[in-house]
């Protein structure tokens, strides 16, 4: 089977080998989780967590399940998956998501 | 055993005899009669097959993408505007390496609406993927079906392929043909396995997004398969004539009277018998006149059409589709890989237009004297 080594890395991504199946069929389930869609994001939410008042808001309104909660209850996005869509920091109630310009 | 069918009965009875599990279908003229036939067979208890009946040609091919990851072997029928409307489906059956068999009854495209034959339909979608085998006669079409099978499951091809019969001409004309026995056909064509089949206890991910980084590689798999399918349709041809007794030419090509033939007519499908019968006749006044009959048109064999052409005068191509504002795409890819030779290309039974023998006669005719008498075989 032909490999193609993925020369680009992005972030913390590691170099990842893509194997060429036979009409490109994926045989290992759930493996999106390994394809982090973060990497294409131009902007980045950022969470102040004293002005949050744990509404859960941007939990809701985030389109790829990218907002989670902590152990201690405190909201965080998961840079991962995020891919900048800044939905949440439009919802809001309170301003406490912040715009940030990706630099690389 | 032999009957008298017409070539629709020849490919259902093919189709039967290959122990297909799943035939969605929806009819078109004139491709009809082989659902016709299919649903006889499994009504009366002699075929143990699931027939979807689909609201759609683009439904019959998508149908059969599921089918086959199933891991059932299946077959659909079309004809002209369905096969247009499957045509979106196409190519993802042969992205996604999948070995469907679908018999085009070729029939030309409208408008204005017409449905008698020309290769319209199926030469239009020459570059999605799919091998392309085109038949002469009603015999050759019980014996194409069957080396589809073989062909398009072949671990080193796993593309879909057509077989093309000309509509009406062979879909509605009654011949003797011999059909093989079962025993014959489950010893050539054993039955279909895929490692890779819908399995809720093994999940895998069909048809997923190709990122720019890998899909050129997929696309040159699908080129390499094509070019590795030439040898097996040649294979599958040479096997088939050990165990069943019948081939055509070397399977890719098949050449008559090409021995010292100095003029030669190109096509593909009926007008074959045409001009067949035509050279025979010329022969038989000293001339020196053969016919190449291109029975695969994907992949195409680029070395044995060179090697067919080699010591001829002047080839004539008999085109019948035509690329508006181009050519007939034969004559386009014979020109390409014949620089040197003296290629005269020919627009002829467009829309169920006869081809006649004298249409054949004055090819031969312009040939000989070097000069092309007229483009349209009208």
């Amino acid at each position: 089977m032909t490999k193609v080594q993925r020369k680009e890395t992005v972030g913390d991504i590691k170099a990842q080998q893509i194997e060429l199946n036979l009409g490109a069929v994926i045989k290992k389930p759930g493996s999106s989780m390994d394809y982090h869609t973060g990497s294409w994001r131009t902007f980045r939410p950022v969470i102040i967590q004293e002005k949050c008042i744990k509404c859960s808001t941007c939990w809701r309104v985030c389109p790829d399940a990218a907002i989670f909660v902590d152990k201690k209850g405190r909201y965080n996005v998961n840079y991962d998956y995020c891919k900048g869509c800044l939905t949440c920091v439009k919802e809001c109630p309170v301003d406490a998501i912040n715009k940030e310009l990706e630099e690389k | 055993m032999k009957s008298v069918v017409e070539a629709s009965e020849a490919v259902a009875l093919a189709v039967k005899l290959a122990r297909v599990k799943v035939c969605p279908m929806y009819p078109i003229t004139p491709s009809t009669h082989i659902p016709e036939r299919i649903a006889d067979y499994i009504f009366d208890g002699e075929m143990d097959a699931e027939m979807i009946h689909v609201e759609s040609e683009h439904s019959a091919a998508s149908a059969l993408i599921g089918s086959i990851l199933s891991g059932a072997r299946s077959f659909t029928a079309t004809s002209s505007n369905g096969f247009a409307l499957m045509y979106e489906i196409l190519p993802i059956l042969s992205g996604m390496r999948l070995p469907a068999v679908m018999a085009v009854a070729n029939r030309t495209l409208a408008a204005p609406i017409n449905i008698w034959n020309d290769h319209s339909d199926a030469v239009s979608a020459r570059d999605q993927g799919w091998i392309q085998l085109y038949a002469e006669s009603s015999q050759e079409c019980v014996d194409t079906m069957i080396q589809c099978y073989k062909i398009a499951e072949d671990k080193k091809v796993s593309l879909p392929a057509m077989m093309c019969l000309d509509g009406f001409t062979l879909t509605h004309v009654f011949e003797n043909v011999d059909v093989p026995e079962q025993a014959q056909v489950d010893k050539f064509l054993p039955a279909f396995t895929r490692e890779d089949t819908l399995d809720v206890n093994n999940p895998k991910t069909f048809g997923p997004i190709g990122f720019p980084d890998s899909f050129m590689g997929f696309k040159k798999q699908q080129q390499d398969a094509m070019t590795a399918a030439l040898d097996v349709i040649k294979k599958a041809n040479s096997y088939y004539k050990k165990q069943i007794g019948r081939g055509y030419g070397d399977g890719l090509v098949e050449l008559t009277d090409m021995g010292d033939a100095e003029y030669a007519i190109l096509g593909m499908g009926t007008l074959c018998g045409t001009a067949k019968a035509k050279a025979e006749e010329l022969r038989a006044k000293g001339k020196k006149v053969g016919v190449i009959r291109l029975r695969s048109f994907r992949p195409f064999p680029v070395k044995e059409l060179q090697a067919a052409v080699k010591n001829l005068k002047g080839l004539a191509v008999l085109d019948r589709h035509i690329s508006l504002g181009s050519n007939g795409p034969l004559f386009t890819e014979i020109s390409a890989i014949t620089p040197e030779l003296k290629l005269f290309g020919y627009i002829a039974g467009l829309g169920g237009k006869d081809i006649t023998l004298k249409h054949i006669e004055s090819v031969f005719t312009d040939l000989e004297k070097g000069k092309q008498s007229r483009e349209w075989l009208m």
